[in-house]
């Protein structure tokens, strides 16, 4: 089972359906039990930085996430999720992240549009099972504030918005898209499954 | 870099699309779901859905065909009409909508574009501005109640108030050309998306693959929308792309 965190923080809807289509059993939950129980933890998100840390730890679940890594568990984080995933960000002041891979949120700056928003090219910078017979293509971005990895072998495909943007990272068992996989057409739901997928098998990932 | 979007918009009323539409490969062609189905596997960017029903019944039926719409749909969408207050944007977002458009509540009680991008995040919060020249003025003047009401606004001051409230995207439809088919307001479009920095969708007045051309190498717009041209396929979703790209306007 697949458990998708419900913190408050976004509608969970596509997400959810999209992994139900491609026939996997799906848990929208935010009971610690059925994360520590699930095979794999997808952590969507819209919204604030701040807001999304206070939610998760409301409800006890930035230990939770933590010990699930720690374990090996795959986890996804999708949009403000994959930020989460990292030390800190400046989003309205200095928060602290779930410190899974080392990096920093900051905003675009520049007199360019901001939030990046709309579909914009996806880069595949290293090998990475999520590739395996995929074509680089069109995803669909909406966001303000942006990773910046310490580790470069960590940002798997990049996009370019005025520089260079994290777009996946992963290392282990720790994945992150920038881009809304739900709603980037074919590519992103096949990224999605992949994951899915990869999931299920132990050391996949 | 990223690309220029096609919104195709449908009109729907008592949870089905108003205008007429002339496809034939579609089982109910009535039914907004199936056809922002097709325009999803045609490549549309993106889409809108404007809610004119005028009752409550009618309001509680977009809300069942929102949750059909995110079962269904693999790119964004946004839903615009009878949104009033953050609760209506709630129950919408929740339903699976990714944004939500305001235009005449917004114009009456400015504070809720503030109170929808604290709770929902910016990129959530379109506002569309109905824009109308105003010749004694010399300057385009914003319209609401669906065009009905003239208000004392200046377009571009509203867009960049909008903008500093938290609107996350401007829907900038020029009353002037709407329904002539004769290309979108380009001085308009040009002056609104220069001087504000979010995106800004054009609307209004799209005929042919060559308005769409016309609009992205001529103003800042990062997206254009259009409703009855795709509808009655006078213009298919492809032909606007092939044409854009020929022109040298990347698209996806």
């Amino acid at each position: 089972m697949i458990a998708i965190v419900d913190y408050g923080m976004g509608n969970l809807h596509s997400v959810s359906k999209a992994l139900e289509k491609m026939n996997h059993e799906i848990a929208v939950t935010s009971d610690p039990e059925t994360l520590i129980q699930a095979d794999a933890i997808i952590l969507p998100g819209v919204g604030a930085f701040g807001d999304a840390m206070y939610e998760l730890g409301k409800r006890d679940l930035v230990t939770i996430l933590k010990e699930a890594a720690r374990s090996d568990k795959p986890i996804l984080g999708i949009c403000l999720g994959m930020q989460l995933l990292f030390t800190s960000s400046d989003e309205h002041g200095y928060h602290q992240g779930l410190n899974l891979l080392p990096g920093h949120v900051v905003r675009f700056e520049g007199d360019y549009n901001i939030p990046h928003m709309g579909w914009n090219w996806l880069s595949f910078k290293h090998p990475h099972p999520f590739f395996r017979g995929l074509e680089e293509g069109h995803v669909y971005f909406v966001h303000s504030h942006h990773v910046l990895a310490d580790n470069q072998e960590d940002v798997i495909a990049t996009t370019d918005y005025y520089q260079p943007v994290a777009a996946i990272v992963a290392r282990r068992n720790i994945c992150g898209m920038q881009f809304h996989p739900e709603k980037s057409g074919k590519l992103g739901l096949q990224l999605l499954e992949r994951f899915a997928r990869l999931s299920e098998k132990a050391g996949a990932l | 870099m990223i690309t220029k979007r096609i919104i195709p918009c449908l009109d729907v009323k008592d949870g089905r699309v108003v205008k007429g539409v002339s496809f034939v490969d579609l089982r109910d062609a009535g039914d907004p779901v199936e056809l922002a189905a097709l325009y999803d596997r045609e490549q549309a960017d993106e889409l809108v859905f404007l809610d004119i029903s005028a009752s409550h019944e009618g309001r509680k039926t977009m809300r069942d065909m929102v949750i059909r719409a995110a079962e269904q749909l693999t790119i964004p969408f946004t839903v615009g009409g009878g949104i009033g207050t953050v609760d209506d944007m709630f129950s919408i977002l929740w339903a699976g909508a990714d944004k939500v458009s305001i235009n005449t509540s917004a114009v009456l009680t400015p504070g809720l574009i503030e109170e929808g991008a604290k709770r929902f995040g910016s990129q959530c919060i379109v506002v569309a501005i109905d824009a109308k020249y105003d010749p004694e003025e010399k300057d385009w003047l914003v319209y609401t109640h669906g065009g009905r009401k003239r208000t004392e606004k200046r377009v571009l001051d509203w867009a960049k108030e909008a903008v500093d409230r938290g609107a996350g995207e401007i829907l900038l439809t020029s009353m002037d050309q709407d329904g002539r088919k004769n290309g979108y307001d380009l001085p308009l479009t040009r002056l609104i998306s220069r001087e504000i920095n979010v995106p800004v969708i054009a609307s209004g007045g799209a005929g042919t693959e060559a308005h769409f051309v016309d609009v992205f190498l001529q103003t800042e717009a990062a997206a254009a929308l259009a409703a009855s041209i795709f509808h009655y396929q006078e213009v298919s979703i492809k032909q606007v792309k092939a044409a854009l790209e020929k022109n040298g306007v990347n698209v996806r």
